[in-house]
């Protein structure tokens, strides 16, 4: 077992750790800030990979900007921000059953495969550095990454239509009165003090998140 | 000569279909010009009404026409056949099927020019009949219309030189019978009554069609000449089979016992109808077949034997259950059953010519009879006997070709009758002493003997009922309402054509040796006549204002419902085919619906144990997605 | 460098996010454990690519591809979300049942 192993190794168990706790805590901010710490490790693996680049766009835009956007999301939706017991849903039995049969036939598969196999890191030092990646980005897999800033846009202008409330189907939106919220348990004093129009802030707030995107 | 048949036959062919879709049509387009002819025709009353009402009915223009057109060609096709006889024939084509192949043609001899003309004459009578008789029928058009496809397939069969187009008319004539006996129909005796003749028909027509086919098949042929031409050279059993296997279509048809049961209530139709098809025509095509065929009967004396035997029984059968009736149609009816078993009596005992004289003979007389009864029916307003009586002095015309009728009926000289039927004993009474000529096999001298004996009787029973039925017509006391008179001359005039060839047709048998009557046979038939004749005419003559039949006492009640045969089919066929048919219902309501609806029941429950799971919870739906996946790579690794 | 500590690790938190999404109730959790998959799957990619030593970098480069793909898909998603809950003031997945067939369960519109 060389460093490197015991460095994946320690990495990984506060990757997965963490990611646990993602799924496992009853905050919902909580599970965000595991996320960042989850991303932050992996982005340490990748580094131990010798993948430097990967690394670099996985703190910037997983802990830069998808969990700023979930935070965001969470709180639009008014959610709970203190402990709540109910995060679970009654399928929770039946999901640690399948995740759990999941991850043995994953790992009793992968290790059995990978038993022996073995790669010499050392010699891939440099071949994650961003000018390798950058060189064959922009020589062998141009024009994927074009189709992929045409998926952008689109991603783009599918996420204004579907957060703004003047376009799109009317009948929503001309509901004279909006039907009774219905009584959540748990709900905090922010679910009670929403006095405002809700539409037009969620959307201006929405179009600058995807501009940060 | 050919084409002149075939014209013939097309014509009333063409002549219903437009009259079917057309007819009407025409009565619209003529009628601007039968106001034009009214205003411009002579001032004589006759000429005038004749203008007023023909030409503005556009059904009965083309249906009476065309009938007409043909009578003239029959008319020549019978006087070139009898100044030159022999067998013209003319086969448009050939029709090659899988097995043996079929001809679309016809023959024309000697007996089916005669046959055609006799066709041709009675349905135009009828169809001048009707233009009176069904003239406020709304419809009228469509009535026609069917009468002449009648005519054109009864013209089909009589002329037709291959069985299988022979048997296409002879279907057409069946549901051409089943529409106009039912032309009433909503009245539900009568569609009972349609119903009951097209099914008993259709019992012997099974036969038919097989016998045509047994015959077909052996002489590998379906053309009347070659297969009359094989028939010495056909096995025994074969030809049995066939003979009698068509036998059973002649039963059917002639309404002989045991299948006769459907001619009394199929005067439930109007009377023209029953004058054409269920007395003058389409009954007799039966015996026509018969007769068509004969070389192939003469060869199978068991055929003809069956055919004596069942023509006795509904000879004698038939006459008595006429003397006992009620309704003046159903005595007709009755009387038609016993005059075609006379005729299938005489091919029993080997006697083609006598059969078919008798049956022109009787399609003039009972034509003319059953329209006769049309007229006084129309007079009297009920078909009841007991309602009429008296009428000699109101309806002379109607009462005087009645009495040609009914003598004809009753075989008194010199009416048509009295020869054709004397013919017929005269060579039963052959058939007793001497076997006939020598190439065919003998005809079974018990056959002439019941025949002969049977034929006797009857002559008296037909003379009493024919006096009788003639009595309570028309004598004694006065019972319709005063203003019963003649009939209108369009109905009129048919009636009394008709009485010509009832009375002279007979005549014409002089001529031949094979028709003409024996003394001493004539003699003792005379004596029978007059014997029944005569006794009906006593009792009446006690007291005229009484129906003589009242001598029968308790016999009558079982000879008026026909020897209860009814009765008996419903016991022995229609209750248990009913019984069966609701244990059918009665299975497929609680065996094979419930399997269907049982089947449709479990799946819906098994869909809703399946339902469960489909709870709209899209985590639920992935949950079993991705253990479906853990599933199949659990297998995919473990057993790879 | 043993390649079965890296893999393994994959494999976990993949089953991690495999449990998060099905168990968890809020639709922003369930979107949160899409991207742990979605990161399992990465950090394979990148695995396999030096195990490989791929000389195009392909395993790095759909890493990439793969976080992009990931960032607009939490925008539309989060957008979806923000759509759901203004319609039905709720974000809770399994009340969100008008696929099915009760609808006296499901949130009525």
């Amino acid at each position: 077992m060389t460093t490197a192993d015991i460095v994946i190794v320690l990495l990984g168990v506060v990757t997965v750790g963490s990611g646990v706790m993602v799924v496992g805590t009853r905050q919902i901010v909580h599970a965000a800030l595991w996320l960042v710490v989850s991303f932050g490790s992996l982005a340490a693996s990748y580094v131990v990979l010798a993948a430097e680049f990967v690394a670099w766009v996985q703190v910037l835009i997983y802990v830069g900007a998808v969990v700023v956007l979930l935070l965001f999301g969470v709180m639009l939706t008014r959610a709970p921000i203190g402990r709540s017991d109910d995060l679970d849903s009654g399928n929770r039995i039946v999901a640690l059953v399948v995740a759990v049969a999941a991850a043995a036939v994953l790992v009793t598969t992968l290790v059995r495969g990978f038993r022996d196999a073995y790669f010499p890191l050392k010699a891939r030092v440099g071949t994650g550095s961003s000018a390798t990646i950058g060189a064959s980005l922009f020589r062998t897999w141009v024009l994927p990454f074009e189709a992929l800033s045409v998926l952008l846009l689109a991603a783009l202008i599918g996420a204004i239509v579907l957060s703004r409330s003047d376009i799109g189907p009317k009948a929503i939106e001309e509901d004279p009165e909006p039907p009774a919220r219905p009584r959540r348990r748990g709900d905090g004093p922010l679910a009670r003090r929403r006095t405002r129009g809700p539409d037009d802030e969620d959307t201006i707030v929405l179009a600058r998140i995807d501009e940060e995107v | 000569m050919i084409v002149l048949a075939a014209v013939a036959v097309l014509l009333p062919f063409a002549a219903a279909f437009i009259g079917m879709i057309f007819g009407p049509t025409i009565s619209h387009l003529l009628t601007p010009i039968a106001r034009h002819l009214r205003h411009t025709a002579p001032e004589s009353g006759r000429a005038r009404g004749l203008a007023r009402r023909l030409p503005a009915n556009g059904p009965a223009l083309v249906a009476v026409l065309p009938i007409a057109a043909s009578t003239v060609l029959t008319a020549v096709i019978a006087v070139v056949q009898w100044q030159a006889p022999k067998v013209r024939t003319g086969t448009l084509t050939v029709v090659q099927t899988g097995g043996v192949p079929f001809g679309i043609g016809l023959d024309v001899d000697g007996m089916s020019a005669v046959v055609a003309l006799l066709v041709c004459c009675v349905a135009l009578a009828v169809q001048v009949y009707s233009v009176a008789y069904m003239r406020d029928d709304p419809r009228y058009s469509s009535y026609a219309a069917f009468i002449s496809l009648f005519t054109a397939a009864m013209l089909l069969v009589v002329l037709s030189g291959d069985l299988l187009v022979l048997y296409v008319g002879w279907e057409v004539m069946g549901i051409c019978s089943y529409f106009l006996i039912g032309h009433y129909w909503h009245d539900r005796a009568t569609s009972k009554a349609a119903v009951k003749a097209f099914l008993v028909t259709r019992l012997g027509d099974v036969g038919f069609l097989f016998g045509i086919f047994v015959l077909g098949m052996a002489a590998h042929s379906f053309q009347i000449r070659t297969v009359l031409g094989h028939v010495p050279a056909m096995p025994h059993t074969t030809l049995v089979a066939g003979t009698l296997l068509l036998l059973c279509g002649v039963a059917g048809k002639s309404a002989q016992f045991p299948l006769h049961t459907w001619l009394p209530d199929a005067m439930a139709g109007p009377t023209p109808v029953s004058a054409l098809i269920h007395a003058a025509t389409m009954v007799a095509a039966g015996v026509y077949v018969v007769a068509r065929l004969y070389p192939a009967f003469l060869f199978a004396p068991t055929s003809l034997a069956v055919l004596g035997v069942i023509a006795a029984i509904s000879m004698l059968g038939a006459a008595l259950a006429a003397l006992a009736q009620d309704d003046l149609k159903r005595v007709l009816a009755y009387s038609t059953i016993s005059q075609l078993a006379y005729m299938a009596g005489g091919l029993a005992v080997g006697t083609r010519d006598g059969a078919l004289f008798h049956l022109l003979a009787h399609g003039a007389f009972k034509a003319l009879l059953f329209l006769g009864a049309g007229c006084v029916i129309v007079a009297v307003g009920s078909n009841m006997l007991s309602a009429m009586g008296g009428l000699r002095i109101a309806m002379p015309v109607t009462f005087w070709s009645m009495t040609v009728g009914f003598a004809a009926l009753a075989g008194l000289p010199p009416a048509s009758g009295f020869f054709s039927k004397d013919t017929i004993l005269s060579q039963a009474w052959h058939t007793t002493k001497q076997r006939g000529p020598e190439h065919v096999p003998a005809i079974p001298a018990w056959t002439g003997w019941l025949v002969l004996a049977v034929g006797l009787l009857t002559a008296a029973v037909t003379a009493a009922y024919a006096t009788r039925t003639w009595l309570v017509t028309f004598f004694g006391e006065r019972r319709t309402p005063a203003d019963a008179r003649e009939a209108p001359a369009l109905m009129r005039w048919p009636v009394a054509a008709l009485a010509v060839p009832a009375l002279i047709l007979g005549f014409l048998g002089l001529g031949s040796d094979h028709l003409r009557p024996e003394l001493d046979m004539t003699i003792v038939s005379l004596l029978f006549v007059l014997a029944g004749g005569g006794a009906v005419f006593l009792i009446w003559n006690r007291d005229p204002a009484l129906d003589p039949v009242r001598m029968l006492g308790p016999v009558r009640p079982l000879l008026r419902d026909g020897f209860r045969v009814d009765a008996v089919y419903t016991v022995l066929v229609v209750r248990p085919v009913v019984a069966f048919a609701q244990m059918v219902v009665h299975t497929d309501e609680h065996a094979v619906d419930a399997a269907v609806e049982g089947t449709g029941r479990g799946v819906r429950r098994l869909g809703g144990l399946l339902r469960v799971t489909e709870n709209g919870n899209p985590q639920t739906y992935i949950s079993g997605v991705l253990a479906g996946v853990v599933i199949i790579v659990l297998a995919v690794v473990v057993f790879t | 460098m043993h390649l079965v500590y890296p893999v393994v690790i994959a494999a976990l938190l993949f089953s991690a996010g495999v449990y998060g999404v099905l168990a968890r109730r809020n639709a922003i959790l369930v979107l949160m454990s899409v991207e742990l998959m979605l990161n399992a799957v990465n950090l394979n990619l990148v695995v396999f690519d030096m195990r490989w030593a791929d000389r195009l970098h392909g395993g790095q480069v759909l890493t990439l591809f793969v976080i992009v793909l990931a960032a607009a898909e939490v925008g539309l998603g989060l957008a979806l979300v923000l759509l759901i809950y203004r319609n039905r003031q709720t974000v809770d997945v399994d009340r969100l049942r008008t696929l099915g067939e009760h609808e006296e369960e499901g949130v009525r519109q």
